[in-house]
C-alpha cells in the first residue's frame, strides 16, 4: 500500500528527530498563527495564486531566506562536529547523519537560496527596470516558483520522513547508485533536485522571452541596465545548461528506479560520464548564480556614486564573453580524474581566461567611484566587502586552474575555502546588496541602516574567521566531508576558529532578521514617499514604491542608458496630465500552485515507490493543465478611470 | 592640522600593522607542518613552485586592486566636496585598454606555465630517475587502502612503504565508490574508480612517514580511509619486504572477498602472497555482466 514507506521512516536518532520535530511545530505554529488572524483568504488571494512578478519574486526571497536559515543551520552542525570530532572524541553525530547534513547544506545553499535569490531578483526588479508591466508568461512564472518551492518541501520533509542523501551534493555514481545507497535518501535528492530545475528552466524561458519582447520602447538591448544584461546571460545560461541536469537526474533515476546502467560500472555503464554530465551543468550553474550579482554590484555602484556606471560597452562585452567561457571549463572540476596533460591544459586555460573579463568588471566598478560622490550605505558596504573576499577567491581560483596545482588542492578545505568566497563574497553579499537597495522600492518603506551595518561586519568579520583558515587547513592536507579526524594532525585549532567563524556569521543572520522587524515596526517613520529614495538612475526609481501592480500606468519611452537620472537632470517631469488608458493585467490562477502541490506528490511517490499517490501526482498535473487550456477569461482590464484614481491618490502621498 | 597628521599616523601605523601580520604569516605557513608547502618529493615540491609562481603573478592585479579599492571610496566619499565630481564621466580608452591588456598578459603567460606543467607533471608520465621504479598496484575498498606490490608479491592494508629516491609508480582502482588516492606531502592525487585504471607516479626525496588519504567521499567509512605512506631506505625496504612475507596470511581470492566487504578503520595489515592478477581480475570484473 506504501511502497517502501514504513514506520521505520519516522524513527530517527535523538538529534535528527529535534531537528524533524522543531520543524514540524514551527509548521504548525505558522498554521496556528494565520488561522488566529484569519489569514487564510488573504494568504490565497493576495499571494499564493499571484501571477505578480513582485509578488511571485517576494515569495522567492521569503523561501530563500528559510532556507538560508536552514543551510546555516546545517553549516554550523558540520563545523561542531568537525571542532571536536578528533582523535578519541567521536563528535555528536554519526557518521551517516553528518553525511546528510553536509549534503543537505550544499543542495540547500545552491538550489534553493542561490536560485531563490536569483529568480526573486529577477522577478521583482526586471521588469520595473526594462519599464515593462509584466513579465512574457505569467501563469509560467507561478508553476516555476511553485515547482521551486515543492523542491524545497522534500529537503524539510526529509527531516521528518526517511532520510536525506548522503552522497555530497553532486551525488557521483556509483555512491549514489542502488548497489551502495539502496535507501530512500538518493531519491529524495533527485526529486528535490529535478523539480527545482524543471521550475528553473520554465522561469529561465519566460525571462529570457521577457527581456527580448517587452522592453519599453526606445529601449535596445544596449540601453538595458546592466542588471537586465547581467540577466539575460544568466538566463541564456539556464536554458543551455538545465536541460543537462535534467537529462543527468533522469538517467541516475532511471539508473535507481529501473535498475538501468547508465552510470554503475556493470553492464558497460560510466561513472565518468554522469561526472562530465554533472559539471557541465554545474560550472554554468555558479555563473547562473554570480552574474545577476554583478548585475546589482553594477546598479548599485553607480547609483551610491552618483555617476554613469564606467564603460557600459566592456562591462555588457565582459558579461558575454563569461557566459560563453563559462560552458568550456567544466572539466577543472575533475583534473584528477585522470585525462590527458592536453584536456587538462586546455581546460585549465579556459577556465584562467574568465579572470580576465571579471577583472575587467572589477576594474570599472572602481573607476565608477572615480570623480563621483560615494555615498558609504549598506549596499556599498556589501559592494567593498564583496571586492576583497572575491579577489581573494579569484585568485584561488585561478591558482587552481593549474591542473597540477589542482592535484595537490582538489577535495582539500582550500577548495571549500574558494568557492565559498566566490559564493558568500559573490552571490550572498550580491544578494544583501540589493535586498537593500531595492527593498523600499517593493516594501514602500527603508531598511534600519545602522542594524543593517551591523550585520555586515559580523557576516565579514565571521566570513574571514570561516573560511581563512580553511585555505590553510587545506594546504595541510585535510579533504572536506571528514566527520572524525586524528589529533596528530594538528588541524583542531583552525577548525575550532573555523567554527566560531560560522557563529558570528550567524550572529549576523540574526542581527537581520531583528532589522527586519525593527525596520517593519519602525515603517512609518522610513516610508519612501518619493518612490526614489536613492536618487536613483534606472526606470524602477520613476514609479512609486511600492509600484502599482501594472508598474507603469503609462508605458515610459527612453532614449538614454540611465533615463530616470537624464530626466531629473533635464527637469522634463512626467507629462502634466497624461492621457491613462484600459491596462489589461492577467487573473490570479490556482493552478501554479495545484501543479506545484500534485508535482510534490508526484515526486514523494517516486522516492518511497508508491504506484496509486504516483498516478494521482500525474493526473492532478494534467488535470491541471487541461483546465488552463480550457480557460477562456485569463485577464481582466483595469479602466482607465480607476489607473486615473489610483495615480492620484499616488501623487498625493507624493506631496 | 595636527588632527590631520594623527589620522595620517594612524592610516600608516595600520598599514604597517597588517603588512606586519601578513609577513608574520607567510613566515608561519612556510615554516610549520604544512603538508602542499613543505612537500618531500620533487612532484611536490615542483606543485609548490608553480603556486609560489602563479601566486605572486596574480598579486601583480589583486594587490592594486585591494589598495584602489580603498583609495578610491575614500577620496571620493560623499563628504569629501573637494574631490572633483564629473558624473557623466564613463570612458577612458587608454585605462581600458590597460585593464584588458595587462590581465591578458598574465594570462598568456600563466597558460603557458600551465601548459608546460600539465605535461611535465602529468600523473601518468613516468619520472626521470636512475632508479629502477617501482610499482605497486592501489585498491580503493569499503573503507581502506589495499596496497598489492607485483614484483615482490606481498601486500598490506592502510600502510604502504617504499624506497626513498625510487620512483614509484602507481597504478590505482577500485572495488567500491568512487575515491581519490592522495600523500599531499609526496605530491598531487589522483581518482581510484571502478572498472578503471588511472596512474599516479610520486617519489620522496627523503625518508619519513607521509599521511594519506582519500579525497573524495565514498560512503559512512570514509573519514577512516587514512594510511601511513613510509619512505626508508633501501636496505630497510628490502628487509620489510623479507619481513612481510613471513606474515602468517596471504592474499588469495576469498581472502580478498572477504576484505572487500565494508568495514571501516581497519589496522594495518600484511599478505605474504598474493593471487596472481588479482589488480587485473579487480579492473576486469566490473566488465561482466553478471556482477553484483
Amino acid at each position: 500500500m506504501f511502497g517502501n514507506l514504513t514506520l521505520d521512516a519516522f524513527k530517527h536518532d535523538p538529534i535528527e528527530a529535534a531537528a524533524g520535530y522543531s520543524i514540524f511545530l514551527s509548521m504548525i505554529l505558522a498554521v496556528a498563527l494565520i488561522t488566529y488572524f484569519k489569514r487564510w483568504t488573504w494568504l490565497w488571494k493576495e499571494w499564493l495564486t499571484s501571477l505578480d512578478p513582485k509578488r511571485i519574486g517576494v515569495m522567492y526571497i521569503v523561501v530563500a531566506l528559510i532556507m538560508l536559515f536552514k543551510g546555516l543551520s546545517d553549516a554550523l552542525m558540520i563545523r561542531a562536529q568537525q571542532a571536536f570530532s578528533v582523535g578519541d572524541a567521536w563528535g555528536y553525530l554519526s557518521a551517516s547523519h553528518f553525511q546528510q547534513v553536509f549534503t543537505a547544506h550544499g543542495t540547500t545553499m545552491i538550489f534553493f537560496v542561490g536560485m531563490g535569490i536569483v529568480f526573486g531578483m529577477m522577478n521583482l526588479i526586471l521588469p520595473l527596470q526594462i519599464g515593462a508591466r509584466d513579465v512574457a508568461y505569467p501563469f509560467l512564472n507561478s508553476i516555476g516558483f511553485w515547482l521551486f518551492a515543492s523542491g524545497s518541501a522534500y529537503i524539510i520533509i526529509s527531516l521528518i520522513v526517511g532520510k536525506f542523501s548522503a552522497t555530497g551534493w553532486v551525488a557521483y555514481p556509483p555512491l549514489s547508485g542502488l548497489r551502495y545507497s539502496p535507501n530512500e535518501g538518493v531519491d529524495y535528492w533527485i526529486w528535490s533536485v529535478q523539480i527545482a530545475g524543471i521550475g528553473s528552466l520554465l522561469s529561465g524561458i519566460n525571462f529570457l522571452v521577457t527581456i527580448f519582447k517587452m522592453r519599453c520602447p526606445g529601449m535596445t538591448l544596449m540601453k538595458m541596465p546592466v542588471f537586465a544584461w547581467s540577466a539575460l546571460g544568466t538566463l541564456a545560461l539556464i536554458i543551455f545548461a538545465f536541460p543537462i541536469l535534467t537529462a543527468t537526474l533522469g538517467m541516475l533515476s532511471l539508473d535507481r528506479l529501473l535498475g538501468m546502467h547508465f552510470f554503475t560500472p556493470d553492464f558497460g555503464g560510466n561513472q565518468m560520464m554522469y561526472v562530465n554530465l554533472i559539471w557541465a551543468w554545474g560550472h554554468p550553474e555558479v555563473y547562473i548564480l554570480i552574474l545577476p550579482a554583478f548585475g546589482i554590484y553594477s546598479q548599485v555602484v553607480s547609483t551610491f556614486s552618483q555617476k554613469r556606471l564606467f564603460s557600459y560597452e566592456s562591462m555588457v562585452w565582459a558579461i558575454i564573453g563569461i557566459t560563453f567561457l563559462s560552458f568550456i571549463v567544466w572539466l577543472h572540476h575533475f583534473f584528477t580524474m585522470g585525462a590527458g596533460a592536453n584536456v587538462n591544459a586546455f581546460f585549465g586555460i579556459m577556465t584562467m581566461l574568465i579572470a580576465v573579463p571579471t577583472g575587467v568588471k572589477i576594474f570599472n566598478w572602481l573607476f565608477t567611484m572615480v570623480r563621483g560622490r560615494v555615498h558609504f550605505t549598506t549596499p556599498m558596504l556589501w559592494f567593498l566587502g564583496f571586492v576583497v573576499i572575491f579577489s581573494v577567491g579569484g585568485m584561488a581560483g585561478v591558482l587552481m586552474s593549474i591542473a597540477p596545482v589542482d592535484f595537490q588542492v582538489h577535495n582539500s578545505l582550500f577548495l571549500i575555502a574558494h568557492f565559498h568566497s566566490m559564493i558568500i563574497g559573490g552571490v550572498v553579499f550580491g544578494f544583501f546588496a540589493g535586498f537593500t537597495y531595492w527593498f523600499p522600492k517593493i516594501m514602500g518603506f527603508k531598511l534600519n541602516e545602522r542594524l543593517g551595518r551591523y550585520a555586515f561586519w559580523c557576516w565579514l568579520i565571521g566570513f574571514l574567521a570561516a573560511f581563512l583558515p580553511l585555505y590553510i587547513l587545506g594546504f595541510m592536507g585535510a579533504t572536506r566531508r571528514l566527520d572524525h579526524y586524528e589529533a596528530a594532525t594538528g588541524w583542531q585549532p583552525l577548525f575550532l576558529v573555523a567554527a566560531v567563524g560560522v557563529g558570528i556569521i550567524s550572529l549576523g543572520l540574526g542581527l537581520q532578521i531583528l532589522q527586519l522587524i525593527v525596520s517593519i515596526k519602525e515603517r512609518k517613520k522610513n516610508t519612501d514617499t518619493t518612490g526614489d529614495p536613492w536618487n536613483g538612475r534606472t526606470l524602477e526609481w520613476s514609479t512609486t514604491s511600492p509600484p502599482p501592480v501594472y508598474n507603469f500606468a503609462v508605458i515610459p519611452t527612453v532614449q538614454t542608458r540611465d533615463p530616470f537620472w537624464e530626466m531629473k537632470q533635464t527637469g522634463a517631469s512626467p507629462q502634466q496630465k497624461p492621457k491613462y488608458q484600459d491596462i489589461i493585467m492577467p487573473k490570479n490562477s490556482p493552478l501554479g500552485v495545484l501543479i506545484g502541490g500534485f508535482s510534490f506528490i508526484l515526486g514523494f511517490a517516486l522516492v518511497w515507490h508508491i504506484l496509486w499517490l504516483g498516478v494521482i501526482g500525474l493526473l492532478g498535473i494534467l488535470t491541471c493543465f487541461i483546465v488552463r487550456l480550457s480557460e477562456e477569461e485569463t485577464e481582466y482590464c483595469i479602466p482607465a478611470s480607476a489607473v486615473a484614481k489610483i495615480e492620484a491618490k499616488a501623487s498625493k502621498r507624493k506631496k | 592640522m595636527q588632527a590631520k597628521m594623527k589620522s595620517r599616523w594612524k592610516v600608516a601605523s595600520s598599514i604597517a600593522l597588517f603588512l606586519g601580520a601578513v609577513v608574520a604569516g607567510l613566515v608561519f605557513l612556510f615554516n610549520s607542518d604544512i603538508a602542499v608547502l613543505n612537500p618531500k618529493g620533487w612532484v611536490g615540491m615542483q606543485q609548490r613552485e608553480l603556486i609560489i609562481i602563479a601566486m605572486s603573478l596574480m598579486l601583480l592585479i589583486v594587490l592594486p586592486v585591494l589598495i584602489l579599492t580603498f583609495v578610491f571610496a575614500w577620496k571620493y566619499r560623499a563628504s569629501n566636496t573637494k574631490a572633483t565630481y564629473a558624473p557623466d564621466w564613463d570612458r577612458n580608452h587608454l585605462a581600458e585598454i590597460l585593464w584588458w591588456a595587462v590581465p591578458l598578459v598574465i594570462i598568456a603567460v600563466l597558460s603557458v606555465i600551465t601548459w608546460k606543467s600539465c605535461h611535465e607533471l602529468d600523473p601518468f608520465k613516468p619520472l626521470n630517475s636512475h632508479a629502477k621504479p617501482l610499482k605497486i598496484q592501489v585498491v580503493a575498498l569499503d573503507w581502506k587502502w589495499l596496497f598489492i606490490y607485483p614484483e615482490q608479491n606481498i601486500a598490506t592494508l592502510n600502510f604502504v612503504q617504499f624506497p626513498e629516491e625510487t620512483p614509484i609508480d602507481f597504478e590505482i582502482t577500485s572495488d567500491a565508490p568512487m575515491n581519490s588516492f592522495w600523500i599531499p606531502q609526496l605530491g598531487g592525487q589522483v581518482f581510484a574508480m571502478s572498472g578503471m585504471r588511472t596512474k599516479l607516479q610520486l617519489i620522496a626525496n627523503e625518508t619519513g612517514n607521509f599521511r594519506g588519504c582519500s579525497a573524495n567521499i565514498s560512503g559512512q567509512g570514509f573519514s577512516g580511509m587514512t594510511f601511513t605512506a613510509h619512505a626508508s631506505s633501501p636496505d630497510e625496504f628490502a628487509t620489510w619486504v623479507s619481513a612481510v612475507k613471513q606474515a602468517s596470511q596471504s592474499l588469495n581470492l576469498g581472502m580478498y572477498t572477504r576484505l572487500a566487504e565494508p568495514s571501516s578503520y581497519n589496522p594495518v595489515a600484511q599478505y605474504s602472497g598474493v593471487e596472481e592478477g588479482l589488480f587485473d581480475w579487480i579492473v576486469m570484473k566490473y566488465m561482466m555482466p553478471s556482477h553484483k
